[in-house]
């Protein structure tokens, strides 16, 4: 459930800026994330997609800006928002960050452990079910290297829900995989986002997956936001930087085509 | 013109030495502060880590029980060569009966707690080293950071506190197996009445030799804990290398640096007890 447009956003950027030496990423990036929606933010590769997740997460400090969580901002001074921030928001790696020395359930359990005060029984319950829901409880005593690709994103999902977060934020959560598995990835995301009903910001440049799995879309370009809206206006945009974009993408229609068959069975 | 030119080249190339010299310092002093940072943040997180015990545990099996037959070997062949070579160097004296006492001593104050390190930094530093590297290549210490998890209270507290506990009990069975390793090659190989070797270390060693082991043990095992995770930790700062070359290096790293720093705490210790 998407919240309305008066009520004010779950996460709030202003002008955040990020530089590497001479070279700025992020030059004032502005965007609102509705509560409950599933916020995607498309662009080229290299264009600080995932510098700007970074900066939301807290794993890179911005140079400028401001980023509010539920209208308190987010600062390094701030030790108590930015602890409740940790708590109620997971992040899911690029390439899933499992710990591969532990078992998909003490991976799923670890959260858990260490920053609940949950009894052991409790735990082991919460972390199963995760388990359980995404498929992946028979599992459960296997090591990350001894799953498939798709079956690490599940556990690395199943690890992020595992503390019932608000907000989940997704970095190009289908990187390096074929379309099939792109639109699996996508419809599992919709999926259980509907079915936890967290706030999902996901970073890709997947267009087609991203305009059907969203409710709103932004292009990230030359270190701004140059569009935000519906994935409708996306594709009706008559702007040159979204055209050039859209246009740039392969086989758009035939792939849309087959992953809203894939989202609206699931 | 050839003062002048020697001049116009003299002074920016003094400049730029100096500026070398200037920042190298000020990396050096930066490298210093940082792990002391990080020194102190691995024992602020013994107040407030959650659910240790199971790390601890698993920490004392690979620093203690991994080790064992290493410190088991290298601890009765540096016993034997103590009771070969002391046997040899006190026959010119005519002094053989103080065979113990030079094995004893040499092992408690000297040999048992630096070659015990050295070894457990060769097994168990390293490993952590390159553990930690791993970890910081594949964004799973990120990860545990973007949970909330402490990451120095959840990766190297736990193997701190298994340091404080595994060194010393390694040294003592370093010194031990030493004992025995002296009275094989000076009793049984070598004739030296065996009654007059083990009443020589009764003799020879002192409450105050026992305690620079245990304190030298101790502080070889904080250092070597901390430079090796610090440089399996930071495998990522060193922008010359990356990937699998980064792990390497800082692996390298962690061995050389807590080596050195355990012989120069050696001496350092051994100065306050002299």
């Amino acid at each position: 459930m998407i919240a309305s447009s008066t009520e004010p956003p779950l996460l709030k950027v202003d002008q955040l800026a990020k530089s590497f030496g001479e070279r700025p990423v992020l030059e004032g990036v502005d965007l609102s994330i509705p509560r409950g929606s599933v916020f995607t933010v498309l662009g080229p590769s290299g264009t600080g997609k995932s510098v700007f997740l970074k900066c939301l997460a807290g794993v890179m400090q911005q140079d400028s800006g401001m980023i509010s969580f539920e209208g308190r901002p987010l600062v390094a001074s701030d030790k108590e928002t930015l602890t409740d921030f940790r708590k109620r928001c997971s992040f899911l790696f690029q390439n899933n960050a499992l710990f591969d020395s532990l078992s998909a359930l003490e991976n799923v359990s670890l959260p858990l452990e260490q920053t609940t005060d949950l009894s052991a029984h409790e735990i082991q319950s919460r972390s199963l079910d995760a388990l359980s829901q995404l498929e992946l409880e028979s599992y459960r005593n296997r090591y990350p290297s001894q799953m498939s690709g798709g079956m690490q994103k599940r556990l690395a999902l199943a690890r992020a829900i595992v503390t019932r977060p608000e907000l989940v934020l997704f970095d190009e959560p289908t990187a390096g995989l074929d379309p099939l598995r792109r639109n699996a990835v996508f419809s599992m995301i919709v999926k259980y986002q509907r079915r936890f009903n967290f706030t999902a910001l996901i970073v890709t440049h997947d267009v087609p997956e991203a305009l059907v799995a969203s409710n709103r879309v932004a292009l990230l370009n030359g270190g701004k936001i140059c569009f935000e809206g519906t994935p409708d206006d996306f594709s009706s945009s008559l702007d040159p930087v979204v055209t050039g974009y859209r246009d740039s993408t392969d086989a758009l229609r035939e792939s849309l085509a087959s992953i809203r068959g894939q989202v609206q069975a699931s | 013109m050839l003062l002048h030119c020697t001049e116009s080249t003299f002074l920016p190339r003094m400049s730029k030495m100096l500026h070398l010299i200037g920042r190298k310092a000020l990396d050096i002093l930066f490298g210093l502060g940082d792990y002391a940072l990080f020194t102190g943040r691995s024992f602020h997180a013994v107040m407030h880590s959650k659910r240790i015990w199971r790390r601890l545990i698993r920490s004392i099996y690979e620093q203690g029980t991994v080790c064992l037959p290493v410190i088991l070997i290298v601890g009765l062949f540096t016993g034997l060569v103590l009771g070969l070579q002391g046997y040899h160097i006190l026959n010119r004296f005519g002094s053989e009966g103080l065979l113990g006492a030079m094995v004893s001593l040499s092992l408690v104050r000297e040999m048992a707690p630096v070659l015990a390190g050295l070894m457990l930094i060769g097994q168990s530093g390293s490993a952590l080293a390159a553990e930690l590297g791993i970890q910081r290549n594949s964004e799973q210490i990120v990860a545990l950071e973007t949970m909330g998890v402490e990451s120095h209270g959840y990766l190297v507290t736990p193997r701190l506190i298994a340091a404080l506990l595994v060194y010393p009990f390694q040294t003592a069975l370093f010194v031990v197996i030493g004992f025995w390793g002296g009275s094989l090659s000076g009793s049984l190989l070598l004739g030296v009445d065996s009654g007059v070797y083990w009443s020589s270390i009764q003799r020879a060693i002192e409450s105050r030799d026992l305690r620079e082991c245990f304190i030298k043990a101790a502080v070889f095992g904080i250092l070597s804990v901390t430079i090796c995770a610090y440089q399996g930790f930071h495998a990522d700062r060193n922008h010359s290398d990356t990937g699998a070359r980064a792990v390497s290096a800082a692996t390298t790293r962690a061995v050389v640096m807590s080596s050195i720093m355990v012989l120069v705490a050696d001496y350092v210790v051994s100065s306050f007890f002299i």
